[in-house]
This record gives structure tokens, C-alpha cells and sequence, in this order.
């Protein structure tokens, strides 16, 4: 069995189909690259796994379980954490803030012992913050760690929300365009920690990135997506070299034209 | 500058940074208690209104500033509190200690009744939608004459712990304190909240509502907790302030209180305790600050005191658009800035609070 399954899934959004009967699968453990050009729908892939979008057909499945019948809030707590292509971060609070809401999935405490603030929200306070700080070890993240996030780099801002999706100890991490927007030296260090949360960690990454350098580099198997649709789905190399997907990209030569025609 | 060496998690999770902060607010904390063998009985009274305007800023302030949910409404929990705690005392002869904290649980549920079909509302919804509860609760109060007694009001009885009487006219000092006591238990619930795990869902449902989903918190029940905390908190000014008053009926708690402890948190700072301390200071002493100058200056005209109508409500609306217009982050924004330029001296910068930009975000999903 999968650890993710999407069947058949598709979104329409008035008279646009954004997501065209698409079916994948992601194997325990592997690092899955969504490719394709913009308005493609890997967004809103992630968004409808994320639950923000009901699809109109289809079924998703986690480890077996249908994820529809959950609200979005229900998603972490089966272990399915994920980024933002826009960076959706709390600007007014502390990267270290941040990071502590990412294990808010761990929290055992109520509202009644956390006003009263009991021993046992603290001792559990401590536990929280010796996760989060193994996080902030493995991303380097200690030099921000009472910074607020208002006041950090671009590139900083995605590592730390990289940092947060970990902090929820996901089995299945959704990474929206990780390394858009960062510098070479970032973007292998990008490659380097996907590697790690991989192969360390034992997490399986769902990525969408339009780098063709870090996808081929770090995914074991590429699915692309051109208006909705599936277009192919191999290793990176099979993927880049299908005819199909050099079309959606850079259309048809001439010739192709001239011989269809 | 001070350099903290932090040895363990507990260093951050204490509700003092180091043992000199500590140490400033327990003299802070002494001077409260003794300040009334230091002031007049009119002054006592004065500093009385004040604390009770704090807590009733921070039972708002946690909506406002730490979960971002704006309310104009909060007048009507003031109401609650303040009518549940009489009523119980009279109709039910409950004891002040029991009728004091059930006020504020009933004021609480109350919140969470009205937070349940208004959360779903952003920004101005939400505050025309409080709005109307605010001009609801005034006309409800009106209605139910046989409970409130309508316009005619209700008169707050002596206040009895155990024998001790607390009397607001007969021993100002007691009811200080007992004031006090109140504002300290309402901190401590305050910080509780910042330093727990509720704290910060408050925090990111107020900076992203779509990745706090993202993280598992349930955005509709984070925001319903905020509404009845905040009110509770609301809901026990309410209450003292119907002690104070004496009397009270639905004028008491009008639409312009609303207003009012929703620019006092502005003009105090939002997001902080300090914030709610700093308005309480603005909003409980500017009418007397203004009573006094009106005196001095028309003694200095030879005209005698002259009352001028809205003369109050004038300066302080003049107060808020320059706040807003020079300081946004409020009075303890300034305070903030004037304590690091010292601590940093002279390496302080003049664009060192300046606000970022914040990058793109995500507007397709609330």
C-alpha cells in the first residue's frame, strides 16, 4: 500500500478544470517531485491534500484512510505537515513561536492547565522546546531563534517554515516550491536537508519545484502536470526528455507542426 | 545592555527574563500595595478606576492583540458581568466570592454564544457584527425591567468576604485591594495564556489563519476560546465596575464604552500587557486631567471654570489620531523604543523598530 494514494481527482472552479482526473501514488520514503508549467495545478494538489479544496471526484487516501472525511485542521494530526509557495509564516511572533505552533498537533494540555500553568504544562512545555530545538540544530536556525520572523531575510523565512512543517514530526512532508526565490548556495543547501529529512529522518517528501536542477538532483520519481492533466510520470530524466512534456513546455517544433498538418 | 545567559528551557519559559525584571515588578507590585497609605481617598478612588479599566483592556486585549479578532461589543460583556454579579447577590444571595467568579464564567459563556456565528466574520464584519451586540445588550437591559430594572438601574450592594465588609464610599482602601488582588490573578491568567500552547494558536490565527490550519489548529475553536477568555476577563471589570458605580443601569455600559476601551488598548499598544495599563492610565485619569487644567487655566484668565461639552471625548479622539498618525505601536511602543535607546546607548538606530514589509501572501485562502 501507497502512503498516499490520489484517485481520480478533480477540482473544477466554475468552468475551469484545475485538476483533471489525476491519479498518483507516493511510496513510503521516497522524495515525489511535482513538475509543470504555471496554472498546471500542483498548488492546488497540495491544496486539495491539504483539505482546502472538496474535489469534485476522487478520493485521496493516507495510509489507507480517506482524508475527506477530515477538516483541514485534522490534516497534521494524521502527519501530513506542508509549506507555502508565498510563505505563510506568523510575522509577529519569534521564529522559536513558530516552531512551538508546529507541535501544537503534540499538544496534551487544555485551556483550563495552561491558564492555571501547571507543572504539567511545563514539563510538557520543556518537551515541546527539546523538539523544536533539535529542528533549529539540524536547519542552523539558532542565530533567529528570538528574532521575529517580520524582521528575517526571504531565505531565511522558508528555511524557518520548512523548520515549523518538521516540527509537527510529519510521516509525509508537502513542500510548495522550497527553493523559489533563493540563491544557488540556498538552494543546495535545500537539496542537502531534502536529502536528510529523507534518508535521517525517514520522511517522505511530496515536492513542487520548478528548479529542474534540485528536482533531478533529489527526487526519486517526477510526475508532470500541464493544465490539470498528467502528463508523465518517471525519474527526472525519463520525465524531461518525454515529448509530451518538452510540448507543454516549449510547444511543438515546426516540423512536428508542419508533419501533423 | 544586558547580556542573559540562558542554562536551561525553563529560562524562557519563566514568567521573568532574569532575576532584576523580577525584581523591578515586586517593587512595583510593593508600591500597589502601600499606595493607599500614600494617596488621598479621592485618589485612591481614582487609582481603583484605573485597574479596573486595565483588567476590562486586557480581557480586550487578548482578542484584540493577540488573536486579532477586532470587537466593538465588549460593553455588553462589561454588562453581563456587572448584572450577573449583582443579580446573584440579591436574587440568589450568593456570596461575593462565589457571585464574582461565576460572573465572569457566565460573561465567558456569553462570549462563546456570540463568538460561535461571528467568528466566521474578518476584520470590519466582525466589528459592525460586535457593534450590534453592543446596541443589542443596551436595549435588552432595558427591556428585561423586571430582572435590571431598566433604566432605573440597580444598586450594587456592600461588598461581604467572610464578615469583611468592602464598601467603595465607606473604606476605598479595602476595595483597592481587593481590585488589585484581581488585576494581579488577571495578569497572571494573561501571561499563562502567552507562555502556552493557547497563547500562540491565539498568535497564528492572528498572523495566518490558513497555515494555522495547516498546523492543526482548529481556527473556529481557537477563536471561540479567545472570545471567552476575553469576555471573562471583561465580564469581572464588569463587575467591580458595577461595585464602584453603586449604581448602574444601561447607560452605564453604552456603545461609547465600547468605543472607548477599544481606542484605549490602541493608544496603550497593542499585543502587550503593558498596553492595557498604559490606556487605563489615559482613559481612567484624562477626565480628571482635564477638570484640573480647565480650572487652572480659567483661574489664570480670571474667568472661573467654564464647562465646555464634549470637550473630553474631543482630546481624546485628538490623542488616538496622533498616536495613530506618530506612533502606531502605542504608548508602550514609545516606551519600548525610549528603554532600548537607553540600554543601547549610543548605538541606538532611528529606523531600528521600523515596520518590514512582509512579503506576498496568500489572499486565495482565509
Amino acid at each position: 500500500m501507497s502512503l498516499l494514494e490520489v484517485d481520480n481527482v478533480t477540482l473544477r472552479f466554475g468552468g475551469v478544470i484545475a485538476v483533471n482526473q489525476v491519479s498518483f501514488a507516493v511510496e513510503e520514503g521516497e522524495v515525489f517531485a511535482l513538475v509543470g508549467p504555471n496554472g498546471a495545478g500542483k498548488s492546488t494538489l497540495f491544496n486539495l491534500i491539504s483539505r482546502f479544496y472538496d474535489p469534485a471526484e476522487g478520493d485521496i487516501r493516507f495510509d489507507g484512510d480517506s482524508l475527506l472525511s477530515r477538516q483541514p485542521h485534522e490534516i497534521a494530526a494524521t502527519g501530513i505537515a506542508r509549506t507555502f509557495q508565498n510563505i505563510e509564516l506568523f510575522e509577529q511572533a519569534t521564529v522559536l513561536q513558530n516552531l512551538l505552533v508546529g507541535r501544537h498537533r503534540h499538544r496534551k494540555s487544555n485551556f483550563v492547565n495552561e491558564l492555571l500553568f501547571t507543572p504539567f504544562v511545563r514539563s510538557e512545555e520543556r518537551r515541546h522546546r527539546a523538539a523544536v530545538e533539535k529542528v533549529i540544530d539540524f536547519l542552523d536556525l539558532q542565530p533567529y531563534r528570538e528574532k521575529y520572523i517580520a524582521g528575517l531575510p526571504y531565505g531565511v523565512r522558508k528555511v524557518v517554515e520548512m523548520g515549523r512543517a518538521l516540527a509537527i514530526e510529519p510521516r509525509l512532508l508537502l513542500l510548495d516550491e522550497p527553493a523559489s526565490g533563493l540563491s544557488v548556495e540556498e538552494t543546495q543547501d535545500v537539496a542537502f536537508w531534502i536529502e536528510d529529512i529523507k534518508k535521517q529522518m525517514g520522511i517522505t517528501v511530496l515536492m513542487v519545484e520548478h528548479d529542474m536542477h534540485l528536482v533531478s538532483s533529489v527526487s526519486d520519481r517526477v510526475l508532470a502536470l500541464a493544465d490539470g492533466k498528467t502528463l508523465s510520470l518517471g525519474t527526472a530524466e525519463e520525465v524531461q526528455n518525454d515529448p509530451k512534456v518538452i510540448e507543454a513546455y516549449i510547444g511543438v517544433s515546426d516540423e512536428h507542426e508542419r508533419a501533423v498538418a | 545592555m544586558r547580556t542573559v545567559f540562558k542554562t536551561s528551557y525553563d529560562a524562557d519559559i519563566n514568567l521573568f527574563r532574569h532575576g532584576t525584571q523580577a525584581a523591578w515588578y515586586m517593587a512595583l507590585l510593593v508600591l500597589a500595595v502601600v499606595l493607599p497609605f500614600l494617596l488621598s481617598t479621592f485618589a485612591i478612588g481614582e487609582a481603583t478606576n484605573m485597574l479596573i479599566w486595565a483588567i476590562a483592556g486586557m480581557g480586550l486585549m487578548i482578542l484584540v492583540g493577540q488573536t486579532g479578532q477586532a470587537s466593538l461589543g465588549h460593553a455588553a460583556f462589561l454588562a453581563v458581568g456587572c448584572y450577573a454579579n449583582v443579580l446573584l447577590q440579591e436574587r440568589l444571595g450568593l456570596p461575593f466570592l462565589l457571585s464574582f467568579p461565576l460572573a465572569g464564567v457566565i460573561a465567558g459563556l456569553a462570549g462563546v454564544l456570540i463568538a460561535i456565528p461571528t467568528t466566521k466574520l474578518h476584520g470590519i464584519y466582525l466589528a459592525i457584527a460586535t457593534l450590534a451586540v453592543s446596541i443589542l445588550a443596551d436595549d435588552v437591559i432595558v427591556l428585561a425591567e423586571p430582572l435590571t430594572g431598566g433604566v432605573m438601574g440597580l444598586y450594587a450592594p456592600t461588598i461581604n468576604i467572610f464578615g469583611l465588609e468592602i464598601d467603595r464610599y465607606v473604606n476605598p482602601d479595602r476595595f483597592y485591594w481587593l481590585t488589585l488582588v484581581v488585576t494581579v490573578l488577571v495578569i497572571l491568567a494573561y501571561r499563562n495564556v502567552l507562555r502556552s500552547p493557547l497563547g500562540r494558536s491565539f498568535a497564528a490565527v492572528r498572523d495566518s489563519e490558513v497555515s494555522a490550519k495547516a498546523m492543526g489548529v482548529n481556527v473556529a475553536r481557537t477563536k471561540a476560546t479567545a472570545f471567552g477568555i476575553s469576555t471573562a476577563i471583561t465580564g469581572l471589570a464588569g463587575a467591580l465596575m458595577g461595585h464602584f458605580a453603586g449604581i448602574f443601569n444601561n447607560e452605564t455600559f453604552n456603545i461609547i464604552i465600547s468605543i472607548q476601551l477599544l481606542l484605549m488598548i490602541v493608544i496603550g499598544g497593542l499585543g502587550s500587557i503593558h498596553g492595557a495599563f498604559f490606556g487605563a492610565v489615559v482613559v481612567a485619569l484624562l477626565p480628571q486631567a482635564i477638570a484640573i487644567s480647565r480650572d487652572t487655566v480659567g483661574g489664570l484668565l480670571g474667568t472661573g471654570s467654564i464647562a465646555i461639552p464634549g470637550l473630553e471625548q474631543a482630546i481624546f479622539g485628538a490623542i488616538l489620531i496622533v498616536f495613530i498618525l506618530f506612533e502606531p505601536m502605542g504608548i508602550y511602543g514609545r516606551w519600548v523604543k525610549i528603554r532600548t535607546y537607553f540600554e543601547l546607548f549610543p548605538f541606538y538606530r532611528r529606523d531600528m523598530f521600523r515596520r518590514q514589509k512582509s512579503y506576498l501572501k496568500t489572499e486565495r485562502m482565509r
